[in-house]
């Protein structure tokens, strides 16, 4: 087709049925379908916008063009993406996901896709004895600075002296309860599975996750979180099964029946509960007193990831603390990086959701490896679902 | 020519014949080998196997994951009693919808009622059942009853919220089968019925619906087999609360990763299923008298 005055104008209806008769008869450049279907434009916006061709400079690093990440939901400034694009051409495609078991069965089904995910600190050990994660080479991430981060949640990325995983966040599971609905203070598991069977009748969520859900019903008679002894999974069962019927869902998805109002109390992450209360201010965020899950989400780099330059490039990026904080803004999770901290404005350090106070802080458990890969608490699960 | 040339030239023809057949049908044959004898093979042979110690396919000749089956039972009835009753809420709202489009549409109207009919189907379910969870929530219906008064009353999450969402999503699988036969119907069989004096509920019942009856097990069972693995609606507008097969499986699968029991029930979720469509193929047959839907 060459290059005329007409091109760029409407086509003529004469014009139009000439070129679908051609079309008909099967003789078509690719120039022509793209420009007849309108698919050209695409085209060249979507090599724009998702980088098909990278920015000059950087591709003499040889990041490539793309990579992918898994994560969870809410939990990344989409700035910081678009940003890193702009810097390095590299355009990130962003998995969501709902578990942890979600992940590791997709990591573990190979070809992934993923350069770059976020596992929670449980997971990492069972990561790396299944041999499909990186040692990280930490020569690569000058911006990851170790002695600024907080022991208490850095642990468990590092196995035998070699790190696996660098820390992201830290969070808390506790529960997010209406107050206007529900106005009587609550401090502790116990209430929040009395009240589940009583003024919350109907209003009540638990996550469709064996970890907390299990392990916050064992908090009811004071066991461990992580607790895998018969005798008490049976008393956390009973206990399950008796609330049951009372409920209102049995979802990881609570945002939107606590906005509804449908639903006046829920088991809760930090993260959420600091999204919730922020726009909605009468939904509180509360720690059980008998304790309850600390977690710390990591960076890990999967070991059949296709485009480790960048995974590598990307993490990096993200540690750098002026970035980082971006992050905790958009999401809500509290840091485990002291420079971070430095720059997050004071009511977020005062926000006793994110950062709260010690005594709350002391009972509460690390989930375990062997919780999350339990066929035991799998079992229980099912019969509660099923019930 | 020769007879004998002839009849080379003849033979020629019919093995072009059979090999222009054989290369037609050879991406259809690729595609079902492909996509479902070898992952069928695959499933089969996980659900012989062991879970590893942290989850999913461990080789091993077992059938205990067999013998575990019962560990699902709940799941198992559950799913047996709704793909039937989804099934039939479907059918009783899609006949009538059929009839008329079929009969008493006027001619120039049947082709848009139709496209109205599909045109839901180019929105993912997903996206049109959450768009039900808002409707149905606290700010939505519930919301406008309020409004007029009526206060507290509670949708989402409900059995009839789960009921709603499959007819909703399932209704034009119903409503195009039973279309299709309505509208091959022949129309002098009505009048010959009513000439012979038959009421027109008794001409409705021993013409119409007889002959449709192909159409309706045709919708009904290819809702049935949908219905049989979803997991989706009860989810989203059941709060998680009611255990069907399709959740145990995807629990088994992306959750404690125990891929052999999960494969053992997906293959004993694939013959329960064929052994429901013969029996609704025998009834179907039996009831119509006409000639047999062959669906499997």
């Amino acid at each position: 087709m060459s290059k005329s005055y007409r091109d760029g104008l409407p086509i003529s209806p004469e014009n139009f049925v000439d070129q679908l008769m051609r079309l008909k008869r099967g003789s078509i450049g690719r120039r022509d379908f793209l420009g007849l279907t309108g698919l050209g434009i695409a085209t060249a916006v979507m090599a724009r916008e998702i980088g098909i061709m990278p920015t000059p400079a950087f591709a003499a690093e040889n990041l490539g063009d793309r990579m992918s990440i898994a994560t969870w939901p809410n939990y990344h400034d989409p700035q910081t993406f678009e940003n890193f694009k702009k810097d390095t051409g590299v355009a990130v495609e962003v998995n969501v996901f709902g578990s942890n078991e979600e992940m590791l069965a997709k990591l573990q089904a190979g070809a992934s896709g993923w350069s770059l995910f976020v596992p929670t600190n449980y997971t990492i050990s069972t990561y790396k004895k299944l041999g499909i994660i990186d040692p990280l080479d930490m020569a690569k991430l000058p911006n990851f600075d170790g002695s600024q981060e907080d022991p208490r949640f850095t642990g468990e990325g590092t196995i035998d002296g070699t790190t696996y995983a660098v820390p992201k966040n830290w969070g808390t599971t506790g529960f997010a309860v209406n107050t206007k609905k529900l106005a009587k203070p609550m401090t502790s598991w116990k209430e929040f599975w009395d009240v589940a069977m009583t003024e919350g009748d109907g209003r009540t969520m638990v996550h469709d996750y064996q970890l907390t859900t299990i392990g916050n019903a064992l908090k009811y008679y004071g066991y461990s979180f992580n607790s895998l002894k018969q005798d008490e999974l049976a008393k956390a069962e009973e206990l399950l099964l008796k609330v049951k019927p009372h409920l209102f869902a049995v979802s990881s998805d609570y945002q939107p029946g606590m906005r509804a109002g449908d639903a006046w109390m829920t088991m809760c992450w930090t993260n959420d509960g600091a999204q919730l209360h922020r726009d909605i201010p009468e939904i509180a965020y509360v720690l059980g007193k008998e304790g309850g899950e600390i977690w710390t989400d990591f960076y890990a780099i999967p070991k059949d990831a296709p485009n480790k330059p960048a995974g590598y490039a990307l993490l990096n990026y993200l540690m750098t603390p002026e970035v980082a904080v971006k992050e905790h803004l958009a999401n809500g999770a509290p840091s485990t990086d002291a420079r971070v901290n430095k720059l997050l404005p004071k009511e977020v350090l005062d926000n006793p959701i994110l950062y709260p106070a010690a005594d709350l802080l002391t009972p509460l458990e690390f989930g375990a490896a062997a919780t999350l890969t339990d066929p035991g608490r799998a079992e229980l699960m099912a019969r509660f679902k099923s019930a | 020519m020769s007879a004998g040339l002839g009849a080379v030239f003849m033979h020629g023809n019919r093995f072009r014949h059979n090999l222009l057949t054989a290369l037609l049908l050879a991406p259809a044959t690729a595609w079902l080998v492909v996509f479902l004898v070898l992952p069928f093979i695959a499933i089969a042979v996980f659900s012989v196997g062991e879970r590893a110690p942290e989850g999913g396919y461990q080789a091993a000749f077992t059938l205990a994951q067999y013998a575990n089956l019962p560990a699902r039972a709940t799941a198992f009835w559950n799913t047996m009693m709704l793909a039937p009753v989804g099934a039939l809420a479907c059918l009783l709202v899609a006949y009538p919808v059929a009839y008329y489009l079929a009969l008493k549409a006027p001619q120039r109207w049947r082709l848009i009622l139709l496209a109205l009919v599909v045109i839901p189907f180019w929105t993912s379910l997903l996206m049109r059942t959450y768009a039900w969870m808002y409707i149905l929530g606290g700010r939505g219906i519930p919301a406008l009853l309020a409004f007029v008064g009526i206060e507290d009353v509670r949708l989402i999450n409900t059995p009839g919220a789960v009921l709603l969402g499959i007819v909703y999503g399932y209704l034009p699988l119903m409503i195009l089968p039973i279309y299709v036969s309505l509208e091959r119907l022949d129309r002098r069989l009505l009048e010959a019925s009513a000439d012979l004096g038959a009421t027109p509920f008794s001409t409705f019942l021993g013409v119409t619906l007889k002959l449709s009856l192909p159409g309706v097990m045709t919708g009904f069972s290819l809702v049935m087999i949908l219905l049989l693995g979803e997991y989706l609606i009860p989810t989203l507008l059941g709060g998680g609360k009611v255990f069907f097969i399709g959740n145990a499986l995807v629990d088994l699968f992306l959750q404690s990763r125990n891929w052999p029991f999960g494969s053992a029930i997906a293959i004993t979720l694939v013959a329960v299923s064929v052994v429901v469509l013969i029996a609704a193929n025998r009834i179907s047959t039996r009831v119509s008298g006409a000639r047999r839907v062959d669906l499997i």
